[in-house]
């Protein structure tokens, strides 16, 4: 039988007990609905947490460090005595050569200090860090008061509003004359309106640190007074070079002084969280300047003093750490090795991913698997509705057969009924699905602005999933219709066709 | 009745069994049947219900196969057919009537003698005028979109047997095609039948018990008891007469 006679039999045949068809067609798409919401609900959050890693920039980032740094953590190691004398440097030499390396868009310094800050006359120890103008992508700044810098050497600083409260405590709170030092405020916090945070913006803070200048050597130390503290920073080197196993034993002398500098900087931005300030960032930054600004200070960092007892002694500044930035995920491992085989320690959320991946391939593994009982379920509808068919058309598939419809005509026949339920419960079951991821992303987003989120898609239905749903319920249908089509083809017309 | 001049019989049979096993006993529905039947010849099958009249005629239909023997149709052996070549016997070589007509009740006039012609692929231009003309033979073409259960017992066989005509078959199986009808209705299918042979040429091999209606329409009558041929003959011929 012809494919188009095959399809109106069918239709006319499901249309005759239409009722009981399209019930059975209402549970497939009720499990195909099931399956689509569940899956849909997997790929939307799966999305969410995925754009949410590329925009904080931390999939394409990789931490730089010389591989003296971390060899006291690096426990094999330090067990199998391996001592490199000679590592490489972190200094201009290498950032430079860094920079040319293939896929590699930005290469620029962590630059982190633990320092004073005044304002209006007091004076606050926070932490300060540089960012990169290609943080601006991160969402942190997706709500701020006030805006990004205006350019990467700006003078500009942008507050954490934890910071930015400590700056308005005493107007807020007279008696707490003793802001914490840093990291958020555990409890008491003082509520600051929104008004006076944007009050806060385009005022100046002064940020003090320390400038280091380098002094050829053998010059002896010049001694800088502090002007307003005693807590003059005046440094002189002495580093003997090399560790005790070391090729290089002559005595070398490095110098630089440690001078101290203030800069004013204009609040132009406050954020509520945590931008991502760098891959090393582990203690929380409540100050940020552009990177740019931060590395012409030429800050003594903690990291100074380990560069004088560690590296290979340079009057040239060693950076503690740089950060990479490579134009795609897919290029960390390739640019990762590169730098191994520079000579240096890297770090790079790469593996993170990894694993992220395979969480979320389990999460859509178990959605899938509770979204398709239901289908399991409808597909057993199918199976009765059309097991109950075949008994009750005995005598046409009888007739049928005795008008010389082969086994295979009255298999197919009952296919292609499996396979109409089956298209169209699964049609509707997306559309249903559809509707259902519709009402989840309503709902969630009224919840969302309630809480003063943002909106989010959580729920996605690309086309893949539409395609495979479909063809899921068609294939979960043809399978339900083997045993039923196999039984009414074995069905023996002479049976029937007896008159008794 | 010798078929001997080349020309291959209509059907024949050559100790065709067809026994049905159940459990430990066998029933032998069929039991060494062998005959003949010519080409365009009306042959009546008469005998006691159980005989075997339908199973014979089921065979030569093809809707089951025998136990043993050889069962052919234009010298086309029934018996090691696959299933597929059965389905294409039945398409094209034969039509059957039943005595329950078996119309599909939710269809059409129309679309009931259209089945066949859907079986066997004729395209779908062609059908209408078929369909058409297998009506008008049977004078129902008044009544093409009427239901089964809309029509007399006598127009519905008169259906069946347009049905049974559409893709022209050689041969037409009737199992007691008016053992559901009145008389008068059951005479009018017997000249329906009667003039499809005369003008069509087909052969017609038709299970009856009422031996008045047998001995007006065939020119030979086969006679079957407890699963073989007992007798066969003329109408009126007195081997034929004493057992029925
Ligand atoms: N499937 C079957 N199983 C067992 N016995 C059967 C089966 N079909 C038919 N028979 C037996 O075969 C014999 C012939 O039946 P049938 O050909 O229908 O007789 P008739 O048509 O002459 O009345 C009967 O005794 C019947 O009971
Ligand atoms: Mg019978």
């Amino acid at each position: 039988m012809k494919v188009n006679d095959l399809l109106e039999l069918a239709g006319r045949n499901l249309r005759e007990s239409g009722f009981r068809n399209a019930l059975t067609t209402a549970g497939v798409a009720v499990g195909v609905a099931s399956l689509v919401a569940m899956l849909s609900l997997g790929a939307g959050l799966q999305g969410l947490v995925t754009d949410r890693f590329a925009r904080s920039g931390l999939f394409n980032t990789i931490g730089v460090f010389t591989a003296r740094d971390m060899r006291g953590m690096e426990r094999s190691e330090r067990r199998s005595g391996v001592l490199e004398s000679n590592t490489r440097p972190l200094d201009d030499a290498a950032r430079k050569e860094i920079n040319v390396l293939p896929h590699v868009i930005e290469v620029y310094p962590e630059v982190r200090l633990l320092t004073d800050v005044s304002f209006e006359g007091r004076t606050l120890f926070t932490s300060v860090s540089g960012l990169s103008p290609s943080a601006n992508q991160n969402e942190a700044f997706e709500k701020m008061h006030g805006r990004f810098f205006s350019g990467p050497e700006a003078a500009e600083a942008i507050l954490h509003v934890d910071f930015a409260r400590d700056l308005l405590a005493p107007a807020n709170t007279p008696g707490d004359a003793f802001p914490l030092p840093m990291g958020p405020r555990a409890g008491g916090t003082p509520d600051v309106t929104d008004a006076q945070l944007d009050a806060l913006l385009g005022k100046e803070i002064v940020l003090h640190y320390g400038e280091r200048e380098p002094t050829p050597p053998p010059t002896e130390a010049r001694t800088h007074t502090a002007s307003r503290s005693g807590r003059a920073q005046n440094a002189v080197a002495r580093s003997t070079g090399g560790d005790p196993g070391g090729a290089d034993s002559a005595d070398e002398t490095v110098s630089f002084s440690v001078v101290r500098r203030e800069r004013h900087l204009r609040i132009v931005g406050i954020v509520d969280t945590e931008p991502y300030a760098g891959i090393t960032a582990s203690a929380a930054s409540r100050v940020f300047l552009p990177v740019g600004l931060a590395e012409k200070l030429h800050p003594a960092q903690a990291s100074t003093l380990r560069d004088i007892m560690q590296a290979k002694p340079s009057a040239s500044e060693n950076y503690s750490a740089l950060i990479v930035r490579v134009d795609d995920p897919a290029h960390v491992q390739p640019t990762q090795d590169a730098l191994k085989g520079m000579g240096f320690r890297t770090f790079s959320l790469l593996d993170a991913t990894k694993s992220l991946r395979r969480v979320f391939v389990i999460v859509d593994l178990f959605l899938a698997i509770f979204g398709s009982v239901a289908l399991v379920v409808a597909s057993l509808g199918i199976v009765n509705t059309l097991v109950m068919s075949v008994l009750e058309r005995r005598r046409e598939i009888g007739v049928l057969k005795a008008l010389g419809a082969s086994d295979t005509d009255v298999k197919r026949l009952f296919f292609v009924e499996a396979g109409v339920m089956g298209t169209v419960g699964g049609a509707l079951g997306v559309l249903l699905g559809w509707l259902i991821g519709r009402a989840i992303n309503f709902g969630t987003n009224i919840y969302l602005a309630n809480q003063d989120l943002p909106h989010e898609t959580v729920v996605l239905l690309p086309l893949w999933l539409i395609a495979g749903a479909v063809a899921f319920a068609i294939a979960v249908s043809l399978l339900s219709g083997i045993y039923p089509a196999a039984r009414a083809a074995r069905l023996d017309p002479v049976q029937v066709l007896r008159y008794e | 009745m010798p078929g001997g001049n080349g020309t291959p019989n209509a059907i024949r049979a050559e100790n065709v069994c067809r026994h049905y096993t159940m459990g430990d006993s066998v029933v032998k529905a069929l039991d060494g049947v062998s005959l003949e039947v010519q080409e365009s010849e009306r042959v009546a099958m008469v005998g006691a219900s159980g005989s075997g009249k339908s199973t014979l005629l089921h065979l030569m239909a093809g809707l089951d196969r025998p136990t043993s023997g050889t069962l052919e149709t234009r010298g086309r052996n029934l018996a090691v057919m696959s299933p597929e070549e059965l389905a294409a016997h039945r398409r094209g070589t034969v039509g059957m009537i039943f005595q329950a007509f078996h119309l599909l009740p939710r269809m059409t006039l129309e679309e009931n003698v259209e089945l066949p012609l859907r079986l066997s692929e004729v395209p779908r231009e062609a059908r209408a005028l078929r369909v058409r003309e297998a009506l008008e033979r049977v004078g129902l073409a008044g009544r093409a979109a009427h239901r089964p259960g809309e029509l007399s017992g006598g127009e519905q066989q008169r259906a069946a047997i347009a049905r049974a005509l559409v893709n022209r078959p050689s041969i037409l199986l009737a199992d007691e095609p008016t053992g559901n009808l009145d008389s008068h209705n059951g005479e009018e299918i017997m000249r329906l039948i009667y003039s499809l042979n005369e003008s069509l040429h087909m052969t017609v091999v038709l299970v009856t018990h009422e031996q008045r209606l047998a001995a007006s329409f065939a020119e030979r009558i086969l006679v079957l008891s407890d699963g073989r041929l007992a007798a066969e003959g003329r109408p009126g011929d007195p081997a034929v007469e004493a057992l029925r």
